[in-house]
């Protein structure tokens, strides 16, 4: 690990102050459950590090208006044992869950989650964000790439990392960034990019940006859930995950929004799944008709094919869990 | 002459008994010290720089930065320009620094240019492997042509397991002083006494120099045995750093990139057999790797060695890869997964219960454990409900889970090794043992204190047991399930010898002969008259200022019948497989399990259950990813090297098999035969539950879905 500075800012403002215009002049220290690692590896080179943990304005689960906010260093467990979350949200609770190992809930906060660099084996190895060797050559596709995405986006192989990114979207959730010239809000999609440079970013925040708060709407009304398949059940990444809300009308689904986790290089919308839902009583034929439709344009390497069939069943097991949740 | 046998089954007080482990509490407290745990004042570390290459030739290399950072000690080059490095990490330079921190980024402002070389990392594919391939011969038993020519069925599988690492959670390493004429040694080792004289050779030194101390080891696995390049460096820039202590334990990714591997096995297997599952005939052309050294063919055809007519071919296949090391149980568990696996595959062929057919095939075993195995695999049937659980090939039933059942089988030897013990009684009654051995985690603190108080008459908590120092007697290092064997045996005779001496001095004052003297509950007695006695208080006080200090030798050309070899075992797995998913659970794995006279049998129960982790994280999780492009290890991490969780493994039921025939034959090891058959028994459990086999583990749902989808197709 190079050696670093270490700032602990008391407000929101200094903290922005601290960071630098561009990557890898600072980084934002929360949980640390990714930062260390990447530090230890020297895979991020700090020149400093900006301890946000404990900001006030970041702090908390709160109830507003519209819905609940969740401050960006709120911590799995909390989320895992809040019951503002707990009664609205089940695809929240159960995608935290699926961090299946005590110590990083504990220590991992929401923020992190979405701002987390990607688990490429390549990227951890050295070879950039978009795992490319000396010569230029893309990596996943020629090597291994059972973990990868089965749908990627230009050069971006690697899946996003993200157990939140899924169900945030699939509930219409917003992000609140700060930044040196004040906040902005933004919806969860646009929170997630594609690189397209080995040395770019996973997330749309500027170097100088802290992402503070996840706002979501109510959910009261909206069968909610996500399911993922892992290999193990001890702590594992996903192989993939859906995450699905569905605004419903009588028995029938009045409109779904169906993404999904751990195949692309963003989450990924299953836009026509959502549309062939819509208006439609949910049965078991019609998730699996939804898992189908959900993988349509998936383009697979040559090791991970297996990957568009777990997110068929991810897609109609996500969708029946939903049915059995309470509204 | 003294009596050194084992005391009878029925009059045992100590030997027998569940204790839990003497230094459980201290473990699981977190009070133990390992020597990874080690912080000595004024103590430097050290970091390596490795290779970023599967294979290059160093052109040269400048430590000139490296040696100016503030803070840094000492820099030693070990592949000097001109070195060709043959995998990815193979040690280059070490440094060591006033921090860890330090350390690394000093190794980081080492400059050496590469002249990069073609690499192989890979062999499952044998035909891409180029000149890689050095194929061993052939070997033939008997008329194998005849006999496919002859068999009513003939049945083929293709199989593989691929290289797992050693993956030890407390990694390779140790801290050393080197002042003047004394090197303090702490390595991470299951080699106490021995280490120390090989680290004293590698730097020319003599072995009277170097004193070793260890209390326990986070792990080895058959992969801790040697000093090795980071010890003799370790002790070299302790040296040169003015003889403070210097500590370097590698780092997770160094460590399961060059600090061990268990070597891949690949096989093509065909048998000839009769429509009953008689098998008479076996052809097999298989390939491994463990490294640069190529890999051995697994003893196939494992257990049933006699099976008549046999045609086998090997190729070892050299790769870029860190070097293999003993791995519990060397080449057991590929054995015993290749041929249960081609068994299992023969027995859904012919449509017959696996159960019958490996029962009927006994007759190629050989014949010392042939009634152990028929007894386990009736022990192993009713414990894992097999009756009623079993099914042909194939769950038929509704629904994407799918049940099975699979067996897997496995021996061992196990026999005692060298093994010196020193029993001491004190004139105050208190007694200290000591060993140049070591307790790898399995119990040997525990089990030696049993002995001891049983041979003396005494309650568990009297007798302190010293491991972990080269300053106490020769003991041979914890390979091959050799320990329990060798210091049970010398303990046992070292007790018994210090009693005699303990018996001389009591005798007269309790008007008996020594030899009408015996130690029972705590009390020196003469025997069939318990009415005179003594206390074992009193008795020792008649030592007057002088300690009795005996010497017990287990000697393994002639361990007079304290212990022994050969063991027998069978494993059986039941699984749940979601077919829309490939993921495989463990519902249940039982392990019947001989090894002769059971010292403590929750210790005992212990080995297995961990052994059939192991199995659990081989046949599902497990295995060294290498990139062909590369030459990396993807995995080298607790992340994508996969092991199982609290979560992953399901019940897990042993039986040990404890019979009075069984205990009379002595103490044998047990650390490894139960880590063999269990992946087999997996293996064909999937098999069994999704109707196709699976070829290659571990099984991920990748290769299961695979399966199903070419099953279909």
């Amino acid at each position: 690990m190079q050696a670093f500075e270490y700032a602990n800012p008391a407000t929101l403002q200094e903290a922005v102050a601290m960071l630098g215009s561009s990557w890898g002049e600072a980084d934002i220290l929360a949980g640390g459950t990714d930062l260390i690692s990447l530090m230890k590896d020297y895979i991020h080179t700090p020149k400093r590090v900006v301890n946000i943990k404990g900001l006030k304005e970041l702090q908390g689960i709160t109830k507003t208006a519209t819905g609940l906010r969740i401050g960006a260093v709120v911590t799995f467990d909390e989320v895992a044992e809040s019951p503002l979350i707990r009664s609205e949200y089940p695809s929240i609770v159960q995608a935290v869950l699926g961090v299946a190992s005590p110590q990083i809930r504990n220590m991992g906060t929401v923020g992190g989650d979405l701002c987390q660099r990607n688990r490429c084996w390549y990227f951890r190895q050295g070879f950039g964000t978009l795992g490319k060797d000396k010569d230029g050559t893309s990596l996943p596709p020629i090597g291994e790439n059972r973990y990868h995405a089965i749908f990627p986006k230009g050069d971006a192989y690697f899946v996003s990392a993200s157990s939140l990114g899924p169900p945030l979207i699939a509930l219409g959730a917003k992000v609140k960034i700060a930044g040196p010239s004040g906040s902005r809000e933004i919806p969860v999609e646009e929170l997630f990019v594609v690189p397209t440079s080995n040395k770019g970013r996973e997330v749309s925040l500027a170097p100088n940006e802290i992402l503070t708060e996840i706002l979501i709407p109510s959910a009261r009304g909206v069968r909610n859930a996500t399911y993922e398949v892992r290999h193990k059940q001890a702590l594992d990444w996903p192989l993939a995950t859906a995450s699905v809300a569905l605004r419903m009308k009588g028995s029938t689904v009045a409109s779904a929004k169906i993404v999904l986790g751990h195949v692309g290089p963003t989450p990924v919308i299953a836009t026509e799944a959502e549309a062939l839902l819509a208006g439609k009583a949910l049965t078991p034929d019609l998730a699996a008709e939804a898992g189908k439709v959900a993988v349509n344009g998936a383009k697979p390497l040559s090791g991970n094919e297996y990957k568009v069939q777990l997110t068929r069943v991810a897609v109609k097991r996500a969708l029946m869990e939903a049915m059995k949740a309470r509204a | 002459m003294p009596n050194y046998s084992w005391p009878p089954m029925e009059s045992r007080k100590q030997i027998g008994k569940r204790y839990r482990r003497v230094d459980g509490i201290e473990k699981a407290t977190g009070r133990a010290k390992y020597n990874s745990d080690l912080n000595k004042p004024g103590m430097l570390f050290a970091a390596m720089l490795t290779s970023p290459y599967a294979h290059a030739k160093v052109r040269s290399i400048d430590t000139s930065q490296a040696e100016k950072m503030p803070g840094v000690t000492a820099v030693r080059v070990v592949a000097p320009a001109g070195t060709e490095l043959q995998w990815v990490s193979q040690e280059i330079a070490f440094v060591s620094a006033t921090s860890e921190e330090v350390a690394r980024d000093a190794v980081r402002a080492i400059k050496v240019d590469y002249e990069v070389l073609p690499h192989v990392v890979r062999e499952e594919d044998l035909s891409k492997v180029a000149d890689r391939a050095k194929p061993a011969g052939e070997q033939v038993t008997g008329d194998p042509d005849k006999a496919f020519r002859e068999a009513e069925v003939i049945s083929e599988g293709m199989y593989g397991i691929p290289v797992l690492t050693h993956c030890c959670l407390e990694p390779h390493g140790q801290v050393v002083e080197w002042k003047g004429d004394q090197i303090n040694y702490w390595p991470s080792t299951q080699n106490v006494t021995n280490i120390g004289p090989d680290l004293a050779k590698n730097l020319g030194v003599p072995a009277t120099q170097v004193k070793v101390h260890m209390d326990h080891i986070g792990g080895g696995f058959g992969s801790k045995f040697p000093a090795d390049r980071w010890g003799v460096e370790c002790a070299n820039l302790s040296k040169a750093s003015g003889g403070r202590p210097v500590k370097l334990f590698l780092d997770r990714a160094t460590e399961l990139n060059i600090a061990g591997n268990r070597p891949s096995a690949f096989a093509k297997i065909r048998l000839a057999a009769k429509k009953d599952g008689t098998i008479i005939g076996w052809e097999s052309s298989s390939w491994a790797t463990g490294g640069m050294s190529g890999g051995g063919m697994p003893p196939i055809p494992y257990v049933f060695v006699n099976i008549p007519n046999r045609r086998m071919n090997h190729t070892a296949v050299m790769t870029n890869c860190g070097p293999l090391r003993a791995w519990r149980a060397p080449n057991h568990p590929q054995a015993s997964f290749l041929t249960c696996s081609a068994i299992e595959d023969l027995a859904a062929k012919l449509g017959l219960d696996p159960m019958e057919v490996f029962a009927k095939n006994m007759q190629w075993v050989a014949e010392a454990r042939r009634d152990s195995y028929l007894a386990q695999l009736k022990k192993a049937a009713e414990m894992s409900e097999w009756s009623k659980r079993w099914h042909r090939r194939g769950d038929s039933g509704p629904g994407p889970i799918k049940r099975g059942m699979g067996i897997g089988i496995c021996t061992w030897g196990g026999l005692g090794h060298a093994s010196n013990c020193r029993v001491t009684i004190h004139p105050d009654g208190s007694v200290i043992v000591e060993l140049g051995s070591q307790d790898l985690g399995t119990g040997t603190r525990t089990v030696i204190a049993q002995v001891v108080a049983e041979t003396l008459g005494l309650p568990l908590e009297s007798i302190k047991v010293n491991l972990g120092d080269n300053s106490y007697p020769p003991s041979n290092p914890s390979g091959g399930s050799t320990t329990v064997g060798g210091v049970s045996s010398s303990s046992r005779i070292a007790a018994v010898n210090a009693l005699e001496k303990l018996f001389e001095k009591v005798a007269p004052a309790l008007g008996a002969q020594p030899d009408q003297l015996e130690a029972v509950d705590g009390k020196i007695q003469v025997k069939g008259n318990p009415s005179k006695n003594l206390l074992w208080g009193a008795a020792c006080k008649k030592l007057g200022v002088q300690s009795i200090s005996e010497m017990g030798t287990n000697d393994p050309r002639n361990p007079r019948g304290l212990n022994t070899q050969g063991v027998a075992g069978i494993q059986v797995a039941d699984v749940s497989v979601d077919t829309e998913t490939g993921v495989v659970t463990m519902n249940r794995m039982v392990a019947v399990q001989d090894c002769g006279l059971v010292i403590n049998p929750r210790l005992a129960e212990s080995q297995v259950y961990g052994a059939c982790i192991m199995s659990i994280c081989g046949a599902l999780m497990e295995e060294r990813i290498m990139d062909a492009k590369t030459g990396r290890v993807l995995n080298p991490d607790m992340e994508f090297y996969k092991l199982a969780g609290i979560g992953d493994i399901g019940e897990i039921l042993v039986d040990l098999h404890i019979t009075p025939e069984n205990d009379k034959r002595g103490v044998i090891g047990l650390g490894e035969p139960p880590t063999v058959g269990g992946i087999a028994a997996i293996a064909n459990a999937v098999a069994n539950a999704i109707g196709v086999r699976v070829p290659t583990v571990p099984l991920t749902p990748n290769r299961v879905l695979a399966a199903l989808q070419e099953r279909r197709a």
